[in-house]
């Protein structure tokens, strides 16, 4: 903008016309004329901004960043500042360098050499061992739109699909849509990364990999069929937005793939009914049916089920849609009452699920007749809505519910808003044509209508009725000889004009009133206004025409009435009519067509639903809200005639098949370890905290659950064996405490002050009559052991306790971690002695990694002994679950029924901890623990011995 | 999916611009202005508007147009839904979601928006996760920052140092929420005082016609939970009776399966205030009407003038009084005027608007509050045709009409012993009375 400004003032005053067009074509550019008014603070403003960047004081240069991004909200130039805020793109204030980012990727395309100076940092930001940083240097790095660098964007979005944090791969899957709008011809190198994150296991990349293969190579579907069981069953736990497009994405996949669920009869709906409900029966359904849905297409249809209760109103759409274009008929109405709920929702929410409703409606009236009271218009609806909850009432409108509708209607043809009243009125006219029964209630109706006030509204009425007429020839002429009486009392032009063309048009039908019609009309044709002369003379003509005996000198009287009009409209209608009707000697060719050209029959209008082709776009789209195909607007295919092969989903992992009997906790495990579990860094791992006390809740749930439900899998993950309830340890007795007593139990939840720690909740009682104050900790040993303090605790009032979380780095040894708890008046020695298993950190691999790795730590790493283990413990799931109530380990997918293993890291060094279980016979098993830490192995044999031979 | 975003004042005027992909000229804007041209009032403006190269989808909030400005296919809801998430979010941070407030608060409004969405697509709009990253603005932090006039002493007041990194509104490390199966939820929340409290709010939605009969009922309720309690709690919320819950929708944090089964409510709850869960009573149900409302509004043929006569008296109220009734009419057009005198409350009437609002206060057995007085209209204007509508609001403290009542409250997960309330609370949704 300065630099703007600064031409104007060179310029002087011959600026100002410029600034003035320049407001008229926008006229939202009001700050500009300001702007150039306060042209010298302005400049000096900036210049004041540079110096405060190059300044040395961190302050200042955030004071300024603050101040520019306030310019570029406003929509203001602040480019020309580019070198100078260019350099502190490498800040160590993340605010600041935020702030830079911000400004970055707003000006880099349009200073791209300078832009390029930024590069190296973040190439050297995209090593950092913080995820967020790497996250947000590709973020940026991707963001700035400079061609040149597009080989170093693929390098590091390649770099990063393979990251170990699921949030950096997700920023990567973003990266790629960005690359691909900058370069298109990286489409080949692109897809082969989207195949890769596609089948990314962790919720976090899901949607946004969908999302990018949505952009850049939708038509490869075959992608997709290795990962459509795993996205079906992941869905429930992506956030909201990836549910969006994952459904759209599966909605279009599903019609390329299965086949119709449509064409069948009722012996197939009964079943699938029931199949719906219960959805274990899938098996034994449709052995003899002549349609069996595939199991897969089955999968999608349940799983997306429980989004309907989302309350992210595009996510109960989206499943909407997924239901209309792919359930069986009978189930679709399931969505029916999820989509009447949004229209409680915000306005612009209500409009799209209306018009969504409205093409719905079209083709399944039942589906929304039970609710039909919904859609009753409030005298404080706007208008957009108004009228598309009018269409959905004429939509549903029956032979049964048409009295109710017609008396809502009548309200509404009283309301204020005419525009609405003549909407309503048009309603009522579709109603008639579609329901026989009620054609004449309504027609008497609309006849009354006729003297309102309101010329919309008459002229409305006036059109209905004719077509009404229209398009029921045979009674017409009771109506218009009660129109024709009306005449006399209706003062509206309009009405008047339309009823003369009425009578016109049907004069045959009422040849005794339309030449006394014409008389009267022909009395007071001076005082007319020029539309009721207009028709008049139209009137006249036809009349001439067919009853030329009794209206010839009507007709002459009323022709020279017009010839000498003021209107010349009129003058012409005149003349023209005379010409033609009136033979004489110059008249031509035309006169003797003259009846066929007035009295041609006119074709009824059609009255049907502006939603009538609607449902050729997909449900929820922009295109269908806008009735026209948006660009990048992507075709619902018909369904395949002939079933595709259905073993091109099938994948090799077994967790991911559709056998849904199996058991749901090594799928879950697994996915929940994908999403964080090989994640060096522990910060990053999910907060499963809390588990601990939902398993006394809900363990009955996790047996239950078959079908990847939201809750199941999120319970799963909190039940899986790895987290087991808490054992909690007396640290200081409420006796030698002098009242305050303290437990702890390790939470098995990642620390979060350092990744080499382990987390430790102490829970702090006060058992004394007074309140304890300034409870911290005090001196800690020894040397190796170091120790987060948790935050003092200024007051703990009698008989209150509360839980505080610490942090201590164990060094991978047994070795008690000393401290002193203070309070204001004493002081405690306590010790916390660690369970071996607390040392650990749960991972996952394939069964493959995990014997490579075995047969790396052989040797003296290995430690095993044969146990006898108790007879109850035999199956899977009881050894799981003593092993990591001992220790904190992982659970490896084996093939093997007979051997169980488990993986997990060190906290402190990461060294791998590897552990099998294998059974034989006669109650007997064999232990085996691999690891570098000897010790710390031999300590675990030990424990796990004691655990598993344990009834 | 979402290019731009604009904010726009109802005088028209742009007061924020952010693009996540290239610039568009703002002069996009210029097909909004146009449907607001057109438009009788903000309201109407169609929220999806088709221009040569782009779409505007827009919501109108709080008197401010958030437009989105879109290139290509997306399902429209959900660009509508993220628009109200935005705002929802400035409600939170500031406090209002006002043109002041966020000119105010642009840096954070900046740095919001570029956190809630990565090249269009939402990254995090969780607000856990969110006010971990980006603190809000409070008026301590924004008093000490115009006294030190620099960021010294903010340490002591950022809500987390425990990275070292807390000097400042910007957070150095990805939130755990952002990757844990909870992304409500943030680790390592503390209270002295732990304390949930839910309240269990119901709106009557109805329309009565002329002579009182109800066209149409139903009751929607939601139940918003202020949860302040230290760690991981599980809580579980049950029901007396739960049939009467018809429709629901829940907080991503309830277990839908657990619901399905038990028909209860067990959740790992975000920390603060949330919905926790919205509801649709069984249709099958008649709803309990508590008000009656006699009302006589008559225009005369002759004399411009007309006459306004309401009367409003408890009905089924299951002993509760009823509060805060008002009841606003829109008039027509034509009514210049009203004379009007009641003996309860205060009735205004705006000649600009043409609303009329009679706030009534509480409602008692014993005395009837009405309003009655004359209109007077535009001399030579014709007879309005329909007679207008009256919007009532009221509330009804300690009852949920339906019926509905929270059984029990328990808590699994941590050892502490949380403070619970329920509050129940009936109000009016949109009620209307037709004459």
């Amino acid at each position: 903008m300065s630099t703007n400004n600064l031409s104007y003032n060179e310029q002087g005053g011959g600026a100002e016309p410029a600034v003035e067009l320049g407001q008229e074509s926008t006229p939202t550019a009001s700050g500009s004329t300001a702007a150039a008014g306060l042209f010298s603070t302005d400049f000096k403003k900036n210049e004041d901004l540079k110096e405060m960047l190059e300044s040395n004081k961190e302050s200042l240069k955030l004071e300024a960043m603050k101040r520019i991004v306030g310019l570029i909200a406003k929509g203001k130039n602040a480019s020309e500042l580019f070198p100078a805020v260019v350099k502190n793109v490498a800040s160590k204030n993340i605010e600041l360098k935020k702030l830079v980012y911000v400004y970055l990727v707003r000006y880099a395309e349009e200073q791209q050499d300078l832009a390029l100076l930024s590069i190296s940092t973040f190439q050297r930001a995209l090593k950092d061992p913080n995820q967020l940083i790497r996250a947000s240097a590709l973020r940026v790095l991707s963001s700035i739109r400079v061609p040149i660098i597009v080989p170093i964007m693929m390098l590091a979005i390649k770099e990063a699909a393979t990251d170990l944090s699921p949030y950096v791969r997700k920023t990567a899957a973003h990266a790629i849509q960005k690359l691909y709008s900058l370069d298109p011809e990286q489409k080949e190198h692109l897809i082969e990364v989207i195949d890769k994150l596609l089948k990314d296991k962790s919720t976090l990349v899901a949607g946004s990999v969908v999302m990018a293969f949505e952009e850049v190579c939708p038509d490869r579907i075959d992608l997709i069929h290795k990962n459509y069981r795993k996205l079906c069953n992941l869905l429930v736990d992506v956030e909201e937005w990836g549910q969006v497009v994952i459904i759209t994405m599966l909605t279009r996949y599903a019609r390329t793939q299965f086949l119709s669920p449509w064409r069948e009869d009722a012996l197939f709906d009964e079943n699938s009914e029931k199949a719906f409900y219960d959805s274990d029966v899938e098996k034994e359904k449709a052995d003899s049916k002549p349609y069996m849905m595939d199991p897969d297409h089955r999968l999608l249809l349940r799983n997306t089920k429980p989004l309907l209760q989302s309350r992210n109103t595009a996510v109960v759409m989206a499943v909407a849609q997924l239901y209309w274009h792919l359930a069986p008929k009978q189930e679709v109405s399931i969505v029916t009452k999820s989509l009447v709920r949004l229209l409680r929702s915000h306005r612009e929410v209500q409009y799209i699920v209306l018009q969504n409703i409205a093409t719905m409606s079209i083709q399944r009236k039942g589906m929304f007749e039970p609710f039909l009271k919904s859609f009753y218009v409030r005298s404080t609806d706007a208008t957009h809505i108004k009228t598309l909850k009018l269409e959905i009432l004429t939509n549903l409108a029956t032979e049964a519910n048409i009295s109710t509708i017609l008396r809502e209607f009548q309200t509404y043809v009283k309301s204020q808003d005419k525009q609405f009243a003549a909407t309503t009125i048009q309603a009522i006219g579709r109603c008639a044509t579609n329901i026989s029964e009620i054609t004449d209630t309504c027609l008497n109706g609309l006849v009354l209508l006729l003297s309102n006030r309101d010329e919309t509204v008459v002229a409305e009425c006036v059109v209905v009725i004719k077509k009404l007429l229209q398009t029921q020839p045979s009674q017409h002429s009771d109506i218009i000889k009660h129109m024709a009486k009306l005449l006399d009392n209706i003062t509206v032009p309009m009405a008047r004009a339309s009823i003369l063309w009425l009578i016109g048009e049907y004069c045959e039908r009422v040849p005794k009133i339309a030449p006394d019609v014409l008389r009267k009309v022909a009395k007071s044709f001076t005082s007319e206004e020029d539309i009721v002369k207009l028709q008049t003379l139209n009137l006249a003509a036809k009349l001439y025409l067919t009853n030329s005996k009794q209206t010839k000198l009507l007709t002459q009287y009323i022709l020279n009435l017009g010839k000498y009009d003021q209107n010349y409209d009129i003058r012409d209608r005149t003349r023209f009519l005379r010409q033609l009707i009136v033979p004489n000697e110059k008249s031509g060719a035309l006169s003797k067509y003259a009846k066929r050209i007035l009295l041609a029959s006119k074709p009824a209008p059609v009255l049907e639903s502006a939603f009538k082709d609607r449902d050729r776009f997909q449900l929820g789209t922009l295109s269908h809200t806008l009735n026209a195909k948006a660009s990048g607007y992507l075709e619902l295919s018909d369904w395949p005639t002939v079933a595709p092969d259905q073993s091109v989903r099938n994948v090799e992992v077994k967790e991911w098949a559709p056998s849904l009997g199996k058991p749901k906790a090594t799928k879950s495990d697994d996915k929940f370890y994908s999403d964080s579990g090989e994640e060096e860094e522990q910060e990053e791992e999910a907060s499963e905290s809390g588990s601990s006390g939902s398993s006394s809740s809900s363990s009955e749930e996790e047996s239950s659950s078959g079908s990847g439900g939201r809750t199941s899998c999120r319970l799963c993950c909190l039940l899986s064996p790895v987290f087991v309830p808490p054992k909690s340890h007396e640290l200081l007795h409420r006796m030698s405490g002098k009242g305050l007593a303290v437990s702890y139990h390790f939470p098995r939840q990642p620390c979060a002050y350092s990744h080499r720690m382990v987390s430790v909740q102490l829970t702090l009682t006060n058992g004394r009559d007074q309140p304890l104050e300034d409870i911290c900790v005090g001196e800690a040993g020894p040397p190796g052991i170091a120790i987060h303090r948790f935050a003092t605790i200024e007051r703990l009032q009698p008989e209150a306790s509360i839980t505080v979380s610490m942090g201590i780095d164990f060094n991978d040894s047994t070795q008690a971690a000393n401290f002193q708890l203070c309070t204001k008046t004493d002081q405690f020695s306590v010790s916390i002695q660690p369970a071996v298993g607390e040392l650990l950190m749960p991972v996952t691999m394939t069964e493959q990694d995990f014997l490579k790795e075995q047969g790396q730590l052989t040797g003296m790493n290995e430690s095993s002994v044969t146990i006898t283990i108790a007879p109850d413990s035999m199956s899977s799931q009881p050894v799981g679950r003593k092993v990591v109530s001992v220790a904190n380990m992982g659970v490896v997918p084996s093939s093997q029924n007979s051997i169980h293993r488990f993986a997990a890291k060190t906290v402190s060094s990461g060294s791998l901890v590897l552990s099998s279980v294998v059974l034989q016979e006669a109650s007997t098993a064999k232990l085996v623990v691999n690891t570098e830490k000897t010790v710390l192995g031999s300590v675990l044999l030990r424990e796990l011995k004691t655990a598993l031979s344990q009834g | 999916m979402i290019h731009s975003l604009f904010l726009v004042s109802t005088a028209g005027h742009i007061f924020l611009e952010k693009h996540w992909k290239s610039v568009i000229s703002r002069s996009v804007c210029d097909y909004l202005f146009e449907a607001q041209g057109k438009a009788s009032a903000p309201e109407n403006v169609p929220p999806v508007i088709a221009t040569p190269h782009h779409y505007l989808i827009s919501v109108y909030r709080d008197r401010i147009f958030f437009v989105a400005v879109i290139q290509t296919e997306v399902p429209p809801l959900f660009v509508i839904e993220f628009l109200h998430r935005v705002a929802e979010t400035f409600q939170d941070y500031f406090g209002e979601c006002s043109e002041a407030s966020i000119k105010d608060n642009v840096v954070i409004v900046y740095e919001l928006l570029e956190e809630m969405l990565d090249n269009g697509f939402p990254l995090a709009t969780e607000a856990n996760i969110l006010k971990e990253m980006i603190k809000p603005p409070t008026i301590l932090r924004s008093v000490v920052n115009t006294i030190t006039g620099g960021r010294e002493l903010r340490s002591v007041f950022a809500w987390s140092v425990a990275q070292g990194s807390g000097s400042s509104n910007v957070g150095g490390t990805l939130p755990t929420g952002q990757l844990s199966n909870i992304p409500w939820r943030r680790t390592g929340v503390k209270y002295t005082n732990n304390e949930a409290y839910f309240d269990v709010v119901e709106e009557i939605d109805a329309i009565l016609d002329k002579s009182g009969t109800v066209v149409f009922a139903e009751i929607q309720g939601v139940i918003d939970a202020c949860v302040k309690l230290s760690g991981m709690p599980d809580l579980t919320l049950s029901f007396v009776n739960p049939r009467l819950l018809d429709d629901v929708s829940f907080h991503p944090c309830v277990r839908f399966k657990r619901w399905e089964a038990e028909r209860v409510l067990s959740f790992i709850p975000p920390d603060g205030n949330f919905r926790l869960m919205s509801y649709h009573v069984n249709a099958q149900n008649l709803v309990a009407i508590p008000v009656y409302v006699k009302q006589n509004v008559s225009f005369f043929e002759t004399g411009s003038s007309g006459r306004l006569d309401i009367t409003v008296g408890p009905k089924q109220t299951m002993g509760k009084t009823i509060e805060d009734v008002v009841i606003t009419v829109h008039m027509p057009k034509v009514v210049l005027n009203a004379n009007l005198t009641t003996n309860q409350g205060t009735s205004t009437y705006d000649p600009v608007t043409k609303v009329l609002v009679w706030d009534i206060g509480k409602l008692n057995q014993q005395k009837v509050p009405n309003l009655k007085g004359s209109l007077s209209l535009q001399s030579g204007a014709p007879r309005p045709d329909e007679n207008p509508t009256l919007n009532i609001d009221l509330r009804i403290q300690q009852l949920a009409i339906s019926g509905l009542k929270v059984n029990r409250l328990n808590m699994f997960g941590e050892k502490y012993k949380p403070f619970k309330g329920v509050k129940y609370v009936t109000k009016a949704g949109k009620f209307q009375v037709r004459t």
